[in-house]
């Protein structure tokens, strides 16, 4: 514990540090954003298909079962890239996450009241727009929940990332357990901690902006 | 107008929701489809904004083949209440109100200006207007699915069973609001309602359906009542149909007697006959008995009004005397059931 301020003391260490923490933002924030979109678009196959349901929700299960390590690997096999390359882990990592998101989308979208989409149709909404501004603000609230735990699971499993080269704070952990050297690894997992809560703060925040109306409940 | 020729609407299960359907909606009045559930009266409704089309037959509004006109356009011109209301739960009263006229390119601005006037045309106050629907009772909501209807100001209206979901009371203050409305606003109205209370109490002609899609009556309230063209409309339209007729004939022929009236703060003293409490504006409070005792009034009757409200009026009496009072409410006379049975037996004649 000692080592730690000497550690953290080290110019150089720190700016290694920030560009590390940088490096894990990207690498798992990136494949939510892309997964949110992703998720969307097959959960309104999903809900409008009923064959393309039943094939995506279990192949979605399927994705999910497969090891992160072995996904790392596997992707540079299946896509030709570099084993080093990033885009390996944001491509698995939005791979699992879309596996996460489709099926709270699918049945967040046939929750919603068939008499609110008939009114929404026979106030003369086109089929996109009532989607857009009826069926998917109104199933916000189910994707809120879906997106806050992929977020903490790309964070966590982003350092796994570490064990086949690519960057992010999973580096400090290889690099202390190779030279048997505590301070990298503790101040890993607290910046891993603090950014699982800073992300998941941000999405509570955007949630409830997006969603003023589930708050407003109450009495007439 | 809306003129139905020769509809019909059949599933692809099989069944025939609407069998070779004919019938005229006249401009500018409420026009109610009742029957028991699988008769068709929702398929019917639907087929005007083309939520359903037909499988023959030829629908026109105001002269022109729905059939012809783009369902999203044709949809925004015509007002659509559904059960339930069916309002936009992350909306805002306001901006639910004012769906369609941002449907149709109005400026936002605009579109909350025109729901603002809407609230206060159903009779809901501005503050209504920023709520979320979950904060509304269910009567508040069904007030702003008909604003919402009427937003654009379309010159139909279609309403499938809106008041099916609030409670008899409530329901009956929405069937007055609408009533109220349609005075001043002149609107087609195409209503739907399982409930044949309803449809005489608010249809200006009432299209009773059998299940099968087959129209079994069309004609006024008064006349499915007195007149039923068959048993199947005299069984849906009730056993005390005779006593609902009523509804259409006015009390204007029985006279009201004098009554004896007590003041209500007055001491009850016991005297041969029964005397109406009234307060200081001469509203009927109640009666004094014979004994001197105080009991509740039985339902008061407005001069004018209907005749099957007089014959209630003294059949609900404590003292066979039914209460007639003015537009205020104030004491007009007195009437017996005899009296009042002796007018319908006259009109009869």
């Amino acid at each position: 514990m000692g080592d730690l301020p000497k550690y953290l003391g080290d110019a150089g260490t720190r700016a290694a540090l920030l560009e590390k923490l940088l490096d894990h933002v990207y690498l798992s924030l990136v494949p939510l954003l892309v997964s949110v979109v992703l998720a969307i678009v097959l959960g309104l196959l999903c809900h409008r298909f009923r064959p393309v349901n039943a094939v995506l929700i279990s192949l979605s299960n399927v994705v999910y079962t497969i090891p992160s390590l072995a996904l790392f690997a596997l992707i540079p096999a299946m896509i030709g890239t570099r084993v080093l390359d990033p885009v390996n882990v944001i491509i698995a990592l939005t791979l699992y996450t879309t596996a996460l998101l489709v099926r709270p989308v699918a049945e967040a979208l046939a929750a919603v009241p068939s008499h609110i989409t008939a009114s929404a149709t026979a106030m003369g909404f086109r089929p996109w727009r009532r989607f857009l501004t009826v069926e998917l603000p109104l199933a916000v609230p189910v994707l809120a929940a879906g997106v806050r735990v992929g977020s903490v699971s790309n964070i966590s499993l982003v350092s796994v990332g570490a064990l086949i080269g690519t960057g992010g704070l999973g580096t400090l952990f290889t690099d202390g357990f190779q030279q048997r050297y505590l301070a990298p690894i503790i101040v890993g997992i607290v910046l891993t901690l603090v950014l699982a809560l800073v992300v998941d703060l941000v999405l509570v925040l955007l949630r409830n902006r997006l969603t003023p109306w589930v708050r407003a409940g109450g009495a007439p | 107008m809306i003129e139905f020729r020769d509809v019909t609407k059949r599933f692809d299960d099989g069944t025939t929701a609407v069998n070779g359907l004919d019938l005229v909606v006249e401009a500018g009045t409420i026009t109610v489809f009742v029957g028991p559930s699988g008769c068709g009266k929702t398929t019917s409704l639907r087929m005007v904004n083309r939520m359903i089309d037909p499988t023959s037959g030829t629908i026109l509004v105001d002269g022109k083949d729905v059939l012809g006109v783009d369902p999203p356009t044709l949809r925004r011109g015509i007002g659509y209440v559904i059960q339930q209301a069916g309002l936009f739960p992350h909306r805002t009263v306001l901006d639910n109100v004012a769906t369609v006229p941002l449907l149709t390119g109005w400026t936002r601005r605009k579109a909350r200006q025109r729901a603002a006037e809407l609230l206060e045309l159903v009779g809901l106050p501005a503050e209504l207007g920023h709520r979320y629907p979950v904060q509304l009772s269910g009567g508040q909501q069904q007030r702003v699915g008909v604003a919402r209807a009427l937003a654009a100001d379309p010159p139909v209206l279609l309403m499938d069973e809106p008041f099916s979901a609030v409670d008899p009371v409530v329901r009956e203050g929405l069937q007055d609001e609408l009533l109220r409305l349609q005075a001043e606003l002149d609107k087609t109205i195409v209503f739907v309602t399982h409930d044949i209370d309803e449809a005489i109490r608010i249809g200006e002609k009432v299209a009773v359906m059998r299940t099968g899609g087959f129209l079994a009556q069309y004609a006024p309230p008064a006349e499915l009542l007195t007149r039923p063209a068959d048993d199947f409309v005299a069984g849906f339209v009730g056993k005390d149909r005779g006593y609902r007729s009523l509804s259409f004939v006015d009390a204007s022929g029985v006279e009201v007697a004098e009554v004896a009236t007590v003041a209500a703060d007055g001491g009850a003293q016991s005297s041969s006959d029964w005397r109406l409490v009234v307060d200081a504006e001469k509203r009927p409070q109640g009666w004094v008995a014979p004994d001197g005792t105080v009991v509740p009034g039985g339902s008061l009757y407005e001069v004018g009004a209907s005749i099957r409200g007089a014959l209630d009026a003294a059949l609900s009496s404590p003292s066979g005397l039914g209460v007639a009072v003015d537009a205020s409410g104030r004491l007009a006379g007195v009437v017996t059931a005899r009296q009042v049975l002796d007018v319908i037996e006259s009109r009869r004649g």
